[in-house]
């Protein structure tokens, strides 16, 4: 494995977090449209809170995606081929809740207001628990030939342990977005975030201790590396009594930064299990190394470059664009005054 | 044209067309009309005329939705690569995700972020700097497609390659060979200014029929303007490039060439153009045909001599540079699906024609003191219904860059069929199939609804009732753009 392999593995695992630190609490705020907020004018608000950014959250899907095609071509293939029917419903999930809110503001009438609404919800709901079930669902290892299709069967992708993988990446969102309602809002709307953040904390530590347990009994990240899979999984609980302690003292940003980094944990986890492997097969044999995955060595170089030269001024109007939204608004109630 | 039926071959490239051309209406659209709504707020902030900055947010807010809708078919884009096509995916790596990996990293972000900007910030921030956000995102989203139609163009015209021994798979070269293509430069004008052109006639062509209404005669007379303005611009601007491709098919893809000319034979040196033909696909005949002498000579080589090589000639030198080789091996013929090719060129050029005149006749009559545009009820009615031309031509025109490039994905290297994933199944795929074609039915038709019911608010809506929430809270005045504002603290 080159440098510059290793280089743009890690990049990717960098992109995903990204991705899932802020598509996370997008995903929340979509499902709280329809299971939290009471009204419309709480949804009404607590879709502003991301008006102006869930599509640039979004690119970071989408740049994501970009960039395991052009550095691991083979891996891009592989993946995307073999999780054909969940792609595809990440797609339709993504679709929905994607055109969901413009939709829905310019609505005329409460039923097709209220179908948009649970377009955002399920959607939401369902692109996160689907990216969970498919990432606990490839590192337990898939059948593979030696081309890399992967030809796998229902319980392949459908089994304990991804369904609770979907469940937990679903819920670790939804209380990520609760905490951006925490930071966003005042008034009766952050209150509450905060009430169900403590209610939903304790379940959230169950479903990790769970979800550690079938991570020993399908995955060999354990055996083959059991420093680095506990250090994170350790960090991974301590992000998220921090959070829930945040809850308990208002610390919102304390919340919010915390429940973001259980999101990265998870990510890292799972690069971390792979490496140096890119997809496990169920024979290990046949598993697709990072060196064997890449594009060439010119292309990478190039990726290296542009990547290092744009990357930069994108994350500097990317943050300025949230400072200029930094400002928190008003619960329905306060702001009719 | 679908000829190979329900196989997993046939379905993914159903799906493949279905998906493109889908998001493809949206991208010429939004592309064309970020640029018209810049150029609308630019004049605001240069000559102070209110009319201009509700201008913008009017055509601003359809441009909200064709954006919507272009961002969520667009990833489908990026991801059935890996899904329908896995061996094309494999194949083309080291060179395709480059610049799709660029396009997000440079394109999309700017896009999204400036449009987020954009929408929410009309009081907060002084003019320019508000203009300028609109700028941006026109840039960003102009941006994307210089990158995406350099991983097209490299499909068309391969450059800057070498194929690995080994694994016989293409690897990049010369990114500076990849970027300069000339196929690129060809595409990209010709690309741009169709955008132009679909988002200046859909202004035009709505703003035509709310004059046919007499609704708000001011305003829509002179977004009416700025479309045709923009239009015969971009109407110019698309017959030249159009007219550079064109030639420049000649030799990097012959057989492209006389398939939208429908020549079978080749030609003499007269130079006859068919307007209009009957072609014989299976017997590789043209049956009857009405031919205008030089023409084909004219468009071919500005020139009044000279002969092109017809389809049966090209297949037999195709034939002897390919059978032998590796990727070839399995070519029986290199004809292309000549009737698609030859119709949408025909489509293409007369609608070209079409679009010049509407819009010459159109400016004429909307001059500033006359009433004629408000007598010539017909040529209203004419423009409102080219309103959907566009959006069929561009069509067209992928038609013949992507039917015209048959047998093969990638020119010369790669054919379809070995480009798709082994892993497909045909009840995958006809699921698929359906369910996308279902929600873009219902897309399409919301987003219709929803641009048909701004067009009849009027422009009043953008300053009054904003977000127009439920239809009894007329009284509820909040700007759609100032209502984040509205509720800051
Ligand atoms: C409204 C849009 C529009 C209009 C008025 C025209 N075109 Fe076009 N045409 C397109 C929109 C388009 C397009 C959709 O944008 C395509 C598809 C691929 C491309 O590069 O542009 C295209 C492709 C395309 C191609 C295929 C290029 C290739 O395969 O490399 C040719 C030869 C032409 N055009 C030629 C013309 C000529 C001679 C025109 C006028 C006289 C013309 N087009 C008008
Ligand atoms: C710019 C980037 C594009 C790329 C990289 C691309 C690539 C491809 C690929 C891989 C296929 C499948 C193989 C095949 O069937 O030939 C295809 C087919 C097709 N594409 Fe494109 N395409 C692009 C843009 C477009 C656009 C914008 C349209 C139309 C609006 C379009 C129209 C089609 C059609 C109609 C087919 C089906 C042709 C067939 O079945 O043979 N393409 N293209
Ligand atoms: C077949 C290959 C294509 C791929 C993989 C692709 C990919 C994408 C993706 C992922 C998005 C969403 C971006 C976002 O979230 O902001 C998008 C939107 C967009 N694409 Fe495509 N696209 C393809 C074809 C094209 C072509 C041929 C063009 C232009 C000539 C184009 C231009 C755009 C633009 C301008 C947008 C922004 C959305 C909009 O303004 O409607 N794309 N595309």
């Amino acid at each position: 494995m080159s440098n510059l392999q290793f280089l743009w593995f890690l990049l990717i695992g960098v992109l995903f977090s990204g991705f899932f630190f802020l598509e996370g609490f997008d995903f929340g705020i979509g499902m709280a449209v329809r299971f939290f907020a009471k009204n419309r004018d709480e949804r009404d608000t607590i879709i502003q809170t991301i008006g102006p950014h869930w599509d640039g959250n979004e690119v970071w899907l989408i740049t994501a995606g970009g960039a395991m095609f052009a550095s691991f071509p083979m891996w891009y293939a592989s993946l995307f081929s073999g999780y054909y029917i969940v792609l595809f419903l990440i797609l339709v999930a993504l679709i929905f809740r994607g055109v969901s809110f413009e939709f829905r503001a310019n609505m005329q009438t409460d039923q097709w207001r209220n179908f948009w609404e649970w377009a955002a919800t399920i959607g939401s709901f369902c692109a996160a628990f689907l990216f969970g079930m498919m990432f606990t669902s490839m590192i337990q290892g898939v059948p593979m030939d030696s081309q890399g299709n992967i030809f796998g069967t229902f319980t392949t992708y459908v089994n304990w342990f991804s369904l609770v993988g979907g469940v937990a990446v679903s819920l670790l969102c939804f209380i990520h977005g609760l905490n951006f309602i925490r930071l966003k809002t005042s008034g009766e709307l952050r209150d509450r975030a905060q009430k169900w953040s403590k209610v939903l904390y304790p379940v959230l530590l169950a479903g990790e201790v769970v979800f550690v347990i079938l991570l020993m009994m399908y995955t060999d990240f354990f055996s083959r590396k059991p420093i680095s899979t506990w250090s994170i999984l350790v960090a991974l609980v301590i992000f998220t009594l921090a959070a829930w302690w945040g809850a308990q003292a208002r610390h919102d940003w304390v919340s919010f930064i915390s429940s973001g980094l259980s999101l990265i944990s998870v990510v890292v986890l799972i690069f971390n299990g792979l490496f140096p492997r890119v997809m496990i097969a169920t024979t290990n044999a046949k598993s697709i190394l990072i060196k064997d995955a890449s594009s060439s060595p010119y292309t990478l170089h190039l990726m290296t470059i542009l990547t290092f030269s744009i990357l930069p001024i994108v994350l500097i109007y990317f943050v300025w664009s949230y400072w200029v939204f930094y400002k928190r608004l008003k619960s329905p109630a306060a702001a009719k005054e | 044209m679908f000829n190979i039926g329900l196989s997993v071959l046939g379905l993914s490239r159903f799906q493949f067309a279905m998906t493109t051309v889908f998001h493809f209406f949206f991208v010429p659209f939004s592309i064309g009309l970020a640029f018209i709504v810049a150029i609308m707020e630019t004049v605001y902030v240069i000559k102070k005329d209110d009319t201009y900055k509700n201008m913008a947010k009017f055509w601003g807010k359809i441009f909200l939705y064709s954006f919507a809708v272009g961002v969520v078919t667009g990833i489908i884009q990026e991801f059935q690569f890996g899904m329908n096509w896995s061996e094309y995916s494999r194949f083309m790596g080291d060179i395709f995700g480059a610049p799709l990996a660029i396009e997000a990293l440079a394109a999309f972000f700017m896009e999204s972020t400036f449009i987020g900007l954009w929408m929410f910030t009309w009081d907060r921030f002084n003019k320019v700097i508000h203009c300028l956000f609109i700028w941006l995102t026109a840039f960003g989203s102009t941006l994307s497609a210089v990158w995406i139609l350099a991983a097209n163009s490299f499909m068309q015209n391969p450059v800057g390659y070498a194929i690995n021994a080994s694994t016989h798979r293409v690897q990049m070269t010369s990114f500076s060979a990849v970027v300069s293509n000339r196929q690129l430069w060809n595409e990209f004008p010709h690309v741009i200014f169709g955008a132009f052109l679909t988002a200046s006639f859909v202004v035009a062509g709505a703003s035509a029929w709310r004059l046919l209404k007499k609704d708000h005669e001011h305003f829509y007379r002179k977004s009416l303007k700025v479309g045709l303005i923009i239009g015969l611009c971009a109407c110019l601007g698309s017959v030249w490039s159009g007219d550079t491709q064109t030639r420049y098919l000649i030799n990097s893809q012959p057989m492209k060439f006389s398939a939208m000319e429908g020549l079978y034979k080749n030609s003499t040196n007269k130079g006859e153009w068919a307007a209009a033909a009957g072609l014989d696909t299976k017997n590789h005949k043209t049956t009857w045909s009405i031919d205008i002498p030089y023409v084909l000579n004219i468009l071919s080589y500005h020139k009044l001599s000279g002969t092109i090589k017809g389809q049966n000639q090209v297949n037999k030198e195709l034939k002897a540079k390919y059978d032998n080789t590796r990727q070839g091996r399995n070519i029986k013929n290199y004809y292309v699906p000549t009737k698609t090719l030859f119709w949408s060129f025909r489509l293409m050029a007369v609608s070209a024609g079409l679009f010049g005149l509407i819009a010459i006749i159109g400016l004429w009559f909307n001059r500033k003191k006359s009433q004629a545009i408000m007598r010539q009820r017909w040529f209203l009615y004419v423009m409102g219904i080219c309103l959907w031309l566009p959006f069929i031509v561009n069509t067209a025109g992928w038609f013949i860059t992507e039917f015209g490039r048959y047998p093969w994905v990638v020119y010369g290297l790669l054919t379809i069929a070995d480009a798709v994933s082994p892993t497909s199944t045909v009840v995958g795929l006809l699921f698929t199939n359906i369910v996308y074609f279902l929600i873009f039915a219902g897309l399409g038709l919301v987003m219709i609804l929803l641009s048909h019911r701004v067009l009849k608010a009027g422009p009043d809506s953008v300053t009054t009732d904003g977000y127009s929430t439920k239809p009894d809270e007329t009284s509820k005045k909040v700007d759609p753009y100032e209502m984040g504002a509205a509720h800051n603290e």
